[in-house]
């Protein structure tokens, strides 16, 4: 049987607040447990909460990033569940009255296809803390550092059907909160948390399928291998006939498997009611509009305008503009290149391999984007080949010196560009190669005359110590070899 | 309106309390009672009216985002029956 996948995914995204939703607590990562924890946090009887204006300007800035109705009263709802990093016994979210209302992303596919996915709504909520699970004398220890930590938790509506387009809407998501500025975009510390629901339907049909959820992705790659490996649980299950139920599972990435944590059917009655200890708030036009202001170029935008202002072509354009730390880079690269496309080539080639391979972010990188601009522009120039570009770069990298211009002239790349020069080269290294040069101007077939062209680049690049410019050697080989 | 004691026993559990078999009876007549006084409220007519998310006809204020709030946790942990390393021990838990 041929079967539609039905995808909807639920992201908890960590407002970048400098305090918790409601208490004054340090949210900044990495303290000692427990010495971020106040009173409010802990849930001490008499205390109450008093939310931070920043988160909801942030949930705003993320509801006009989306095309979203702000929702102008939300109320927070008490979510009543028991666990101990949870002091209250309940957690602080927005069930009927979120923040965000129906918004949506547009995404683009690997086959040039864009899609759009529906937000459903996103609401503001705290975080919990952290367990521990190493055996303190067969207890647990619990870190209540996290604890009412500022989340908005944006939920989609089931509109993607692969893989590749619910981890398309993660990175877009990523960028999105990361460019705007409301989240740090620092998965390895949970910044960004993916929830992915799953279920299966006969290709074609309307009726949607009991979903799974599997919870707590955090990274792009889990997340694939978490949606291949339930689509292929559930299709076995149905295939076989049986039934799947509706229950949440938890993916272990490293052993590729996954395993129910609790059936939603029984245990989750969460018993939603309005807090009481919290009014309404009110959002009025003056704090949509000073949000608005905070919102920086959307990465949308910017692909726009790089596809404009440089003439980049769609793929490039995308890749350059998603991270606002490596747009910056390129548009300082391109302005102190000549040849915007020749500097995305080199921002998205050597400059983000040599990232990748060092584990480095763009503000990590040891070179600026002036530097490569200097490069970029002797590449265009054609003072240096793309080979000796290749070695101006290392060097830049390597710190051996401050600006292109003197790594050139220090190393001796500087690209020959004297015909009268080149032209006396040519001549000497023809003149010992008498059979090919003979077997050249016997072949007919184009294609073949083509490849035996390069058979004199070698011996050429010898003689003038790998300085001479290829483009220049090429025209008078041609010339010289015609006869 | 009653409740049933499926109910009163799945409402128990959700709220962490334990019930001896005795208790279950008296609070099917308690909860019934109460049930019943809201199937007295659920009979108002309410189309006209817009649910209420507070009492108090007023607006959330909202904070600065300063941090006000140091670190009192020895202060707290002198109060908790278990911790160790700054952390807070409770009976081990696992999903």
């Amino acid at each position: 049987m041929q079967w539609d996948i039905v995808i909807g995914l639920e992201i908890h995204v960590q407002l970048a607040t400098k305090t918790k939703i409601f208490s004054g607590s340090s949210t900044a990562f990495g303290a000692e447990p427990n010495t971020q924890a106040s009173a409010v946090d802990l849930a001490m009887p008499g205390t109450l909460p008093v939310p931070n204006e920043q988160a909801f300007r942030y949930a705003v800035m993320f509801g006009l990033a989306v095309n979203a109705e702000i929702g102008r009263r939300s109320v927070f709802d008490r979510k009543n569940y028991f666990y101990p990093d949870l002091p209250k016994g309940y957690q602080t979210t927005q069930l009927d009255h979120p923040i965000v209302g129906p918004g949506f992303v547009d995404i683009d596919l690997a086959d040039g296809r864009s899609k759009r996915v529906r937000i459903h709504h996103a609401h503001l909520e705290e975080d919990a803390g952290k367990s521990l699970h190493e055996d303190f004398h067969g207890m647990t220890g619990i870190d209540l550092n996290r604890a009412g930590t500022p989340l908005i938790e944006i939920v989609t509506e089931p509109d993607m059907n692969s893989a590749e387009e619910a981890v398309a809407f993660a990175k877009k998501l990523h960028s999105l909160v990361s460019s705007i500025g409301i989240c740090d975009g620092d998965m390895s510390q949970g910044s960004l948390r993916f929830d992915v629901n799953i279920s299966l339907k006969p290709k074609g049909s309307d009726e949607l399928g009991t979903r799974t959820e599997t919870k707590n992705l955090n990274s792009f790659r889990f997340m694939e291998q978490a949606i291949a490996h339930e689509v292929e649980r559930q299709m076995d299950i149905l295939e076989d006939g049986g039934r799947i139920i509706q229950e949440t599972r938890l993916y272990n990435g490293d052993r590729d498997e996954s395993r129910s944590m609790r059936s939603k059917e029984e245990a989750n009655d969460y018993r939603y009611f309005p807090c009481p200890d919290l009014l309404p708030v009110e959002i009025d036009d003056a704090f949509i509009e000073s949000a608005r202001v905070l919102l920086p170029e959307l990465p949308d935008d910017r692909k726009a305008r790089f596809k404009e202002q440089f003439g980049l072509n769609d793929y490039d354009a995308g890749l350059l503009s998603a991270d606002a730390r490596l747009a910056g880079f390129f548009e300082e690269t391109a302005s102190h290149g000549k040849d915007p496309k020749l500097a995305a080539n080199w921002v998205l080639g050597e400059f983000s391999a040599r990232l990748n391979a060092e584990d480095k972010t763009v503000t990590q990188a040891p070179i600026t984007g002036t530097q490569l601009g200097q490069l970029v522009t002797r590449i265009a120039d054609n003072t240096v080949s793309s080979s000796g570009a290749k070695k101006v770069f290392e060097a830049l990298w390597n710190g051996e010196g401050d600006n292109a211009d003197a790594i050139i002239e220090s190393q001796g790349l500087k690209q020959v560009s004297d015909t009268g020069a080149l032209e006396q080269m040519v001549d000497e290294v023809l003149a010992n190669m008498p059979d090919q040069v003979a077997q050249y101007q016997q072949e007919t077939d184009p294609k073949k005359q083509k490849k035996m062209l390069g058979g004199f680049m070698g011996p050429l690049m010898k003689a003038s110590r790998g300085q001479g410019n290829p483009k220049l050697f090429n025209e008078i080989l041609l010339k010289k070899l015609k006869g | 309106m009653t409740i049933s004691r499926e109910d009163i026993e799945k409402v128990a559990v959700l709220a962490r309390i334990r019930l001896d078999e005795e208790q279950i009876p008296a609070l099917e007549k308690d909860l019934g009672n109460i049930l019943s006084l809201v199937d007295q409220l659920t009979a108002a007519d309410t189309d006209n009216v817009e649910p209420l998310a507070h009492p108090l006809d007023a607006v959330q204020r909202l904070r600065p985002d300063e941090v006000t709030e140091s670190n009192q946790r020895e202060a707290f942990q002198a109060i908790a029956p278990a911790t160790e390393n700054g952390l807070y021990l409770v009976p081990r838990v696992i999903e």
